[in-house]
């Protein structure tokens, strides 16, 4: 795993509803350097954004409410959160949802059960150079 | 002589005729040398030199001279300047398969059985004198033969049989040898070779015995030709024999040569001689000079032996028609007498054979078959084999033929000589020459023309020639000739319509040709042919052109009119339809096509595939081929292709009505596809869920193993938390793998069900204590309600388990998490137990209450995250509730809380 991002500034939104997947999120990305926020369902991570613009967005399809998709295309439609990185992960592997994930403005697709490392390198990636030098190993 | 001797030698005559025939028969190389054979052929055309010739033509010479000539003279004329006329007509019978002049004269009108019918009854009406005449001869012969002696003869012979009609006796003998002769062999079709070569035969023996009297008398008697020609003309009334008698002689002449003309082509036994049994129309080459040979010489010895006899017989009132037999007898020579006795007996048997099998033929063929064919079709055509039928039907006219033959004899012969009777056949025979002669020369003849020619013709024969003869014979009053019928002038029978000055043989000719030849050219231009008569038409016309060229397209033309075609393809098509397409084929190519108008190829290939567009190509060519190249189609066929053709239709509407079903069946397919597409989508969203479902839990596992792995500085505490997350999520995935096999196979119908009665009281008590400690973990109030005495269930015991452990840990999850109380209830209602588990939780949203049991269908936990467990508990139950033959559902409860419900049938006691 690389180096852990410099600055403390950098803040990621977990969007999960499976408390044992936002556990091991949770860790990762507080070792990464992120500060982690999380909510559960699709209303819930939407009230957040207005709240606070995050640097990245770990978000699932399958959630209650409101479904990942939805939340990835209110994320692009606020011009407040142009800059924002959004991973999707999904237990969705079929190559429609990524197609979508990735029309609708996802940065990645990640299919879930999904390596902590690769994940971990992924976002290291994202957020030395700004964008992924190339496309990310898939798991 | 003795009657013993005569008899014998007549049976052993008869007897070698029949072993000639025999022996051909059965005898290849024989009817190689002999039937094939131009000269037999040639001899046996002689079969036209009957009695007539043997005794009758002296007996006319001996009463009017030389007016026995003209009945040589026309075939003579027919012979050797018309041969091609014989060939034309042999090429069209063995074209057109023809077995009788019936046959031919009907084949060439449309193959109508209504003309062959009328064609046979002239042919039989009309040789009954011609049959009579030879009985009579015979007869007579006998009669003389066995009853005179040296010089003197008896003017009226007696019957030496003991009050037996020699004649009859004759008649039968002579019908049973036609039936041994005629119906051995069935197919007329085929060639009756023995009968052939012994008819040549008899044609042998009779010039031969001929010519050995006239041979006696002109050198025998007398001192040859000039020494019997010089004694003649002495005699005043035998000079007057040797030339043409004036006024009426001549147009006698006339009719006689015209009539004998037609005879020749006319009579039923020669054209069945000549043109049907001939077995290469070659020999007619050879005929030509040869026929017309025989004839000279039969009449060489005419004159010498009538005026023989009139010399020897002056005075006394002999029969004329017998000198060839007398005149032996006179100047004592039996044996001589007895040969010729033996020469008119061939020469009336052979044409009592060949002209009773003719017409046995044509009765069978023509009327008998056909009448049958209509009445009793049905039984008939379950008959498969006709040939008794057949043999029988043609016996018995054999038969009949010879009787209505000695009734004529008996009616009316007698006061006639040989030549007259022979006459009133031979005019009969004439009525056909108009639609033999028109039907092969002339494409226009029709169907009406020739049957009303030849109906007109044969009555004014009839009533001209065959009544009369009765009056004369008093079977009809005499007034009938000399005041005519009814008393009307202008219907005296010899002076019809007051024509008079004729003979009466021109007399009848002369009426009942103008009759015959007139309706049929008139009404041939008055009536249209049918397309099978056209066909005929130009098959017979153009006889010599079909053979060269059949192959070649260019013969189709002008078999067919345009209207024929678009009236026969209109039958398959519709004739809207064709009328369309036959102008859209003219629009294309710039041409008008008329009704009328020869159909030409390109326009037949065009109406071929018309028509095969509705009944297939074959069927088509076999329709187009059947009016155009005209093949001959039999009777059989002709119903065989209606019968074709109903079926055609049967099937089409069989095709329509497939069609039909196919469409429903398409649209069923449709539908069934449809709702394959929906369930393999659901399959599928199935698939895409169950995988989700397994993601999840294997994703914990993943992370949170290589958790620990990256980072063994993982404190205590911590690590002990990832590890049970590793542990329960493991049993998750453990958990969610069986209930989706169980799903599986509830689903599928593999689940082993195990059924018996079941005590619901203790299977839910089972249930509970294997939750017990969940329940007791989250501080659960259990309240159990159930009657002491509940009946037993009809159940797997284990499954019944599962669904009751379902829907308690659904209970659990989803009741108050502060005071969580589940109520299990159990009531008994008429023929089922009403199991409910109730909790008192939040509920769930009304619309999920029917869904919930569907697979991967969840609520919320009570604490808004995600439910625990696969989705798959309350699908799995109602599976097995419904497999028991209850129901399950859900509904929130008026106190709160959701309560899950089942039935379940009691057992039968």
């Amino acid at each position: 795993m690389g180096g852990v991002i410099d600055s403390m500034s950098h803040t990621v939104l977990v969007v999960e509803d499976e408390p044992n997947i936002v556990l091991s999120l949770q860790f990762i990305m507080r070792q990464a350097g992120f500060t982690v926020r999380v909510v559960s369902d699709g209303d819930q991570a939407l009230r957040a954004i207005e709240d606070y613009v995050p640097d990245l967005v770990l978000l699932d399809i399958m959630l209650p409410k409101r479904d990942g998709f939805a939340v990835c295309e209110a994320i692009r439609a606020n011009p407040a959160c142009h800059k924002v990185k959004i991973i999707m992960l999904s237990a969705k592997s079929r190559d429609a949802d990524r197609n979508k994930a990735l029309e609708l403005g996802a940065d990645e697709f990640v299919t879930k059960p999904f390596s902590t490392r690769n994940l971990g390198e992924l976002v290291n990636r994202m957020f030395l150079t700004g964008a992924p030098a190339s496309p990310p190993p898939r798991t | 002589m003795s009657s013993g001797l005569v008899l014998a030698v007549s049976a052993l005559y008869l007897g070698l005729l029949f072993a000639i025939a025999q022996y051909v028969d059965t005898h290849e190389r024989a009817k190689r040398i002999f039937h094939r054979n131009p000269y037999v052929f040639t001899l046996s055309m002689a079969v036209f030199c009957t009695s007539w010739t043997f005794y009758g033509s002296v007996g006319r010479a001996a009463t009017t001279g030389l007016s026995f000539l003209p009945i040589y003279l026309g075939p003579t004329l027919v012979f050797v300047l018309w041969s091609t006329l014989w060939i034309k007509i042999i090429r069209i019978c063995k074209q057109q398969r023809i077995t009788s002049i019936a046959d031919f004269i009907a084949s060439r009108y449309g193959k109508r059985s209504t003309l062959g019918g009328l064609v046979t009854i002239i042919a039989v009406v009309g040789t009954m004198p011609y049959i009579s005449l030879q009985l009579k001869s015979i007869g007579n012969s006998f009669r003389i033969l066995v009853t005179s002696s040296a010089g003197s003869m008896p003017a009226q012979p007696v019957d030496p049989l003991f009050f037996v009609d020699t004649t009859l006796v004759v008649a039968i003998a002579l019908s049973l040898f036609a039936i041994l002769f005629g119906t051995r062999h069935l197919d007329a079709s085929e060639h009756h070779e023995g009968l052939v070569v012994a008819i040549a035969f008899e044609s042998v023996v009779k010039l031969i015995a001929f010519l050995a009297v006239g041979l006696f008398v002109t050198y025998g008697i007398f001192h040859g030709f000039t020494d019997i020609f010089q004694r003649a003309s002495v005699d005043p009334a035998l000079s007057r024999l040797f030339t043409v008698s004036q006024g009426s002689g001549y147009s006698q002449w006339m009719t006689m040569t015209l009539l004998s003309m037609a005879a020749i082509i006319c009579l039923p036994r020669q054209f069945y001689i000549t043109a049907v049994e001939n077995p290469d129309e070659e020999y007619i080459r050879k005929a030509t000079w040869l026929f017309p040979l025989y004839l000279l010489v039969i009449n060489l010895f005419v004159l010498p032996i009538a005026i023989g006899g009139r010399l020897a017989f002056a005075g006394t009132p002999v029969d004329a028609d017998m000198f060839v037999l007398t005149v032996p007898l006179y100047y004592d020579y039996p044996v001589l007498a007895l040969f010729a006795f033996v020469g008119g007996l061939s020469a009336a048997t052979s044409m009592v054979i060949v002209a009773s099998i003719a017409l046995a033929t044509m009765v069978c063929n023509d009327l008998v078959m056909p009448l049958l064919l209509r009445w009793r079709w049905a039984n008939i055509n379950k008959t498969a084999d006709l040939t008794g039928l057949l043999l029988a039907i043609r016996r018995i006219s054999i038969v009949v033929i010879l009787i209505l033959g000695y009734g004529y004899y008996r009616f009316a012969s007698e006061s006639y000589s040989l030549v007259t009777i022979g006459l009133v056949s031979f005019a009969a025979a004439a009525q056909f020459a108009p639609s033999i002669i028109g039907g092969i020369f002339w494409k226009n003849a029709t169907y009406s023309g020739a049957l009303t020619g030849l109906m007109l013709g044969f009555l004014m024969w009839l009533y001209t020639l065959l009544l009369p003869s009765f009056a004369q014979s008093g079977w009809l009053p005499v007034s009938f000739i000399e005041h005519g019928a009814f008393g009307i002038w202008w219907l005296k029978p010899y002076a019809l319509f007051g024509l008079e000055g004729f003979d009466r043989l021109t007399h009848a000719l002369f009426w009942s040709m103008l009759v015959n030849i007139g309706a049929f050219w008139l009404m041939s231009i008055l009536t249209q042919q049918t397309a099978i008569e056209r066909i005929q038409a130009v098959q017979f016309v153009d006889v010599f052109r079909g053979a060269d060229d059949a192959a070649d397209s260019s013969y189709w033309r002008g078999t067919a009119t345009i209207g024929d075609l678009q009236q026969l393809v209109g039958r398959f098509v519709g004739v809207q339809r064709v009328a369309e397409a036959f102008d859209a084929f003219a629009a294309a190519r710039n041409i008008s096509l008329k009704k009328n108008q020869q159909v030409d190829a390109s326009l037949l290939d065009f109406a071929e595939r018309l028509l095969a567009g509705s009944i297939g190509s074959a069927t088509a060519r076999v329709m187009i081929g059947s009016i155009v190249k005209g093949e001959i189609v039999s009777l059989d066929e002709v119903y065989r292709i209606l019968d074709e053709t109903s079926q055609v239709i049967e099937y089409s509407h069989k095709l329509e009505q497939k069609s039909a079903e196919l469409e429903e069946a398409t649209a069923q397919l449709r539908t069934a596809n449809e709702r394959l597409k929906e369930l393999d989508s659901l399959k599928d969203d199935f698939l895409s869920m169950v995988s989700h479902e397994l993601r999840t839990p294997l994703t914990s596992l993943r992370a949170f193993a290589e958790i620990l792995q990256d980072n063994p500085t993982v404190s205590g505490p911590q690590r002990d938390q990832f590890l049970s997350i590793i542990i329960k999520e493991s049993e998750r995935l453990t958990r969610l793998i069986d209930q989706l096999l169980d799903l599986a196979k509830l689903e599928a119908g593999r689940m082993d069900w195990s059924l018996r009665d079941v005590d619901v009281a203790t299977t839910i008590e089972e249930a509970v204590a294997a939750l017990n400690a969940l329940i007791h973990e989250k501080d659960i109030r259990l309240e159990m309600d159930m009657p002491d005495d509940l009946p037993f269930v009809r159940a797997d015991r284990d499954q019944l388990i599962q669904v009751i452990v379902n829907l308690i840990s659904n209970a659990i999850k989803f009741c108050d998490s502060e005071r969580g109380v589940i109520r299990i209830r159990v009531t008994r209602q008429a023929e089922a137990l009403l199991v409910g588990v109730e909790d008192n939780g939040f509920g769930i949203p009304a619309p999920m209450t029917e869904v919930i049991f569907e697979r991967f269908r969840q609520t919320l936990s009570p604490a808004g995250g995600k439910p625990q467990g696969s989705g798959l508990g309350l699908a799995i139950c109602k599976q097995i509730v419904t497999f028991l033959g209850g129901e399950i559902w859900a509904e929130n409860l008026d106190r709160g809380g959701v309560g899950f419900f089942f039935t379940i049938p009691m057992a039968k006691s």
